[in-house]
């Protein structure tokens, strides 16, 4: 039973940047690199040797609570280096990447005779457990787990977001493929929600639902609350749409093949568009003459989610968009008292973003304000799609009371449904950390 | 560069000192700080604390300005020296400046008084708990002038603001934590200590008191306190209404005039600063209760020998413009901090505000308004009240679940 997914509560963030729909495919650049802290709560444990020769697919590391979840190399090539920082801790491995690329070969596979546990297998030993996230809790997939349902959002409504009808175009076999695959591991469905015209939309096997409305209609959890919302106990997995596609496309041909399309977006990209990336590529290498020569945020992801990269960074392992927009590290005389025309709110209290509903906006990094405690309340509520007390979750996560997370609602969650409420946030609250802080609690205290 | 690079110097050599909490808000008064996101969200919309806090400001500078006109007014038309106003809101009678500059005059020492103490309380705990000075008190500040009488002598103010600060703020852990509304702790405090300064005939003209029991004797009742008495005199008739309406008539400094709070009720719901569930349902709850009163005196149950015939009897709808109902539920049932935080918390929460309100008003007999005490009250109740609307979204949950497994 498709459902149609309308949202009114939420924000569309209007920027200036988005990226022009023109694909430029880059040449493997030199130096590589994967950064555990990618893989939220993972702790590795190293494979591969510094000096050791790897082939693209073969592995890096693996978790140290699951020897079987292994996390390959993009690219094929050396070991260089193994950055650590305090107490040991794994930071990055670099890989100096070959001039031509060799794939470990995995095998085809013909999914229609494969059983769910020979599929889970060759899913993580291709390295491609990583794509598939559960909730609760927003982490990697158990490979025990059987989940109730899997859900795949292929509508992005972040700012400037890839546009995915255009990033999947031409790729329906291997979603198909990894979509067969997937079904097999749950005994429920596996639901997708896009727009009417994606490239999902004739694919067997699946639930397809219609989703519109703002940000974050696109978030997979506003999504699965309207379609089958996550009780006590149970699980669910999610796999993004470009992930699926290195999945199917490991299935049709064996190769472990990484390359996806990443959206340059922001106002500082001289020339926003598309290029297609192995993942950990370096910033500068990707972005090269593209920048304005001003102070730079560059933003691994969007605005909103996005992991702040130096040009001397690397592109992180899920993220399909760069984003780069002015620094805002000046004062502005009497910015609170003034009337404002060139940024975005939701209250009208002199600021007049109600007035130019589809103006784009350049903003940039400024706080615009302090640090403060809770104080104004209702605003949270226009931009929070979930039948959760948004507020009150974030407090009983600030004092780590479990019970009262649970019961109203962290299970449903994950960081980034908290996006808004922290961009709207007058007292300048950190609530995606406040979550994923609850959410590491409960995974500690509860499992 | 100039000022900008000197603070921004003076800032980097305060920093992590005992200073940095009082330099930083001066600061950030002038300049909006350097900071940038760090993690999270990289852009932040443009909302700030203090730019909500100046919005409310903003929307009581009107009542102010009003109220030191009026306090002139009364005190001229009590001695006699004017004619009352005879040509509506714009009348030359009410707005001279003869009129200002006698509340000017007293009036702001009073709101210097209340900002110097206030502030110097905030700066003092956040300098010793090392935390930036947050800008609950800038409304705080300005709304005690606003309900106080405009004799009230400054010492009292003094005492009574430190007292509402420190216990009714500080002690809870400052702006954001508080149970009760700052503003009406300090005026509940001033009413209980000296009742003698906040009631009765002679408290709302400026001079009433210094004059009592000489031949010059003036006096100015408030509609309230005239109907308490069973007198009915002062509400009666469209004139009467009229100015209870424009608000030219005895009371506190700031909350007499209907009308301008009615603007600045419209300035906060335009903005989003103030909640319109709790101001509607406040009147709602108002007008049930005073329309059960009415139906009362109606059925006959109360009779005019009653003394509380003459509150109970004015007309349910009249309620709304007399007495400090008004400006209570637009700047102070509203406080975020104090008052029910869910949506649907809110219309229960401003529902009983104005119901206790009138009920109060008209059985208290020491003391003929209501809405400070029926606020304070549901302050006390607002966490009781969110706690049973969130309960309904978690049995919500429990309740999927259960439908789920069974």
């Amino acid at each position: 039973m498709s459902t149609d997914i309308r949202i009114k509560k939420g924000l569309d963030i209007k920027l200036i940047g988005e990226a022009k729909q023109i694909t430029t495919a880059l040449p493997i650049s030199s130096i590589y690199a994967i950064k555990p802290e990618n893989f939220h709560g993972i702790i590795p444990k190293l494979l591969a040797k510094e000096k050791s020769e790897v082939k693209a697919g073969e592995a890096l590391f693996f978790s140290k609570a699951d020897d079987r979840v292994l996390f390959p190399s993009p690219v094929s090539g050396e070991v260089v280096e193994v950055v650590r920082g305090a107490k040991r801790k794994i930071l990055e491995i670099k890989i100096l990447a070959d001039k031509s690329q060799q794939y470990q070969d995995f095998g085809k596979k013909d999914i229609t005779n494969l059983s769910a546990d020979e599929i889970k297998k060759h899913l993580l030993s291709s390295g491609c457990w990583p794509f598939i996230k559960r909730r609760p809790y927003d982490i990697i997939a158990k490979p025990d787990d059987t989940p109730k349902a899997i859900f795949v959002s292929a509508y992005a409504s972040a700012p400037l977001a890839a546009d995915y009808n255009y990033v999947l175009k031409g790729k329906e076999a291997e979603l198909q493929v990894a979509l067969m695959a997937l079904a097999k591991l749950t005994t429920g469905k596996v639901h997708v929600s896009a727009n009417s015209n994606s490239p999902f939309a004739n694919l067997k096997g699946i639930e397809f639902h219609t989703v519109s409305g703002p940000h974050p209609a696109g978030n997979v959890s506003t999504q699965i609350a309207k379609i089958d919302p996550i009780n006590k106990g149970e699980v669910v997995w999610v796999v993004s749409p470009q992930d699926l596609v290195i999945i199917g496309e490991l299935l049709l041909t064996g190769k472990f093949n990484a390359q996806r399309i990443v959206a340059l977006t922001g106002a500082q990209f001289n020339s926003p568009n598309y290029v297609s990336v192995l993942p950990g590529m370096k910033i500068k290498d990707i972005v090269a003459d593209n920048l304005k020569n001003e102070n730079n945020r560059i933003i691994s992801g969007n605005v909103l989610t996005g992991n702040k990269v130096e040009e001397e960074g690397f592109l992180g392992y899920y993220d399909n968009q760069i984003t780069a927009i002015p620094e805002g590290d000046d004062y502005e005389l009497f910015g609170w008292l003034v009337p404002v025309f060139n940024k975005i709110s939701t209250s009208r209290a002199l600021i007049f973003s109600w007035l130019f509903p589809n103006k784009k906006y350049n903003l940039n990094t400024n706080m615009n304000g302090e640090h403060r405690a809770f104080v104004v309340t209702g605003a949270y509520e226009e931009v929070f799609p979930l039948e959760i007390y948004p507020m009150q979750l974030l407090k009983a996560c600030l004092y780590y009371d479990l019970d009262e997370m649970e019961a109203l609602g962290a299970y449903e969650v994950a960081p980034e449904d908290f996006a808004l409420t922290e961009f709207i946030c007058t007292s300048k609250q950190p609530h995606q950390q406040i979550i994923r802080e609850g959410l590491d609690l409960m995974i500690e205290e509860i499992g | 560069m100039g000022l900008k690079q000197n603070l921004h110097n003076l800032k980097e050599k305060y920093k992590g000192t005992k200073m940095a909490p009082a330099f930083g808000a001066l600061h950030t008064f002038l300049y909006t700080p350097n900071e940038t996101t760090y993690s999270g969200t990289h852009v932040k919309s443009a909302d700030d604390l203090k730019r909500t806090m100046n919005i409310v400001i903003m929307a009581l500078i009107p009542t102010l300005i009003f109220g030191m006109f009026n306090a002139g007014y009364q005190h001229y038309l009590a001695l006699g020296e004017i004619e009352a106003v005879s040509s509506g809101f714009f009348s030359s009678e009410f707005w001279a400046w003869s009129n200002f500059i006698i509340g000017f005059i007293k009036i702001l020492p009073l709101i210097i008084i209340s900002y110097g103490v206030g502030l110097g309380i905030e700066f003092i705990f956040a300098t010793i708990k090392g935390h930036e000075v947050e800008e609950g008190y800038l409304v705080t500040g300005m709304l005690v002038p606003l309900i106080v009488p405009i004799d009230t002598p400054l010492w009292m103010l003094a005492v009574a603001v430190a007292f509402g600060v420190v216990i009714g703020k500080e002690v809870f852990g400052g702006t954001g934590m508080n149970i009760l509304n700052p503003a009406l702790t300090i005026r509940a405090f001033l009413f209980f200590a000296y009742p003698t300064w906040m009631s009765g005939d002679k408290v709302w003209v400026h001079g009433a008191v210094e004059r009592a029991g000489t031949p010059d004797a003036i006096s100015g009742e408030t509609i309230l306190g005239g109907l308490a008495q069973g007198n009915d005199a002062l509400i009666d008739g469209a004139n009467n209404l009229w100015n209870a309406f424009y608000g030219f008539i005895p009371g506190s400094v700031g909350e007499t005039s209907t009308v301008l709070i009615l603007l600045g009720a419209l300035f906060l719901i335009f903005t989003k600063i103030g909640s319109w569930r709790i101001m509607l349902s406040s009147i709602i709850g108002a007008l049930v209760m005073g329309f059960i009163f009415n139906s009362v005196v109606d059925a006959g149950i109360i009779t005019s020998g009653s003394k509380f015939y003459g509150l109970m009897s004015l007309d349910f709808w009249q309620h709304l413009m007399i007495g400090g109902f008004a400006f209570g539920i637009v700047y102070m049932a509203t406080d975020p901090v104090t008052g029910s935080q869910t949506n649907r918390g809110k219309w229960i929460y401003g529902f009983l505000i104005g119901f206790f309100s009138i009920l109060i008003r008209v059985f208290n007999p020491a003391y003929p308004e209501g809405v400070m005490l029926a606020i304070l009250l549901m302050n006390v109740f607002a966490p009781t009240i969110d706690h049973y609307v969130v309960q309904s979204n978690v049995k919500k949950r429990l309740k999927r679940l259960k439908a789920k497994t069974a």
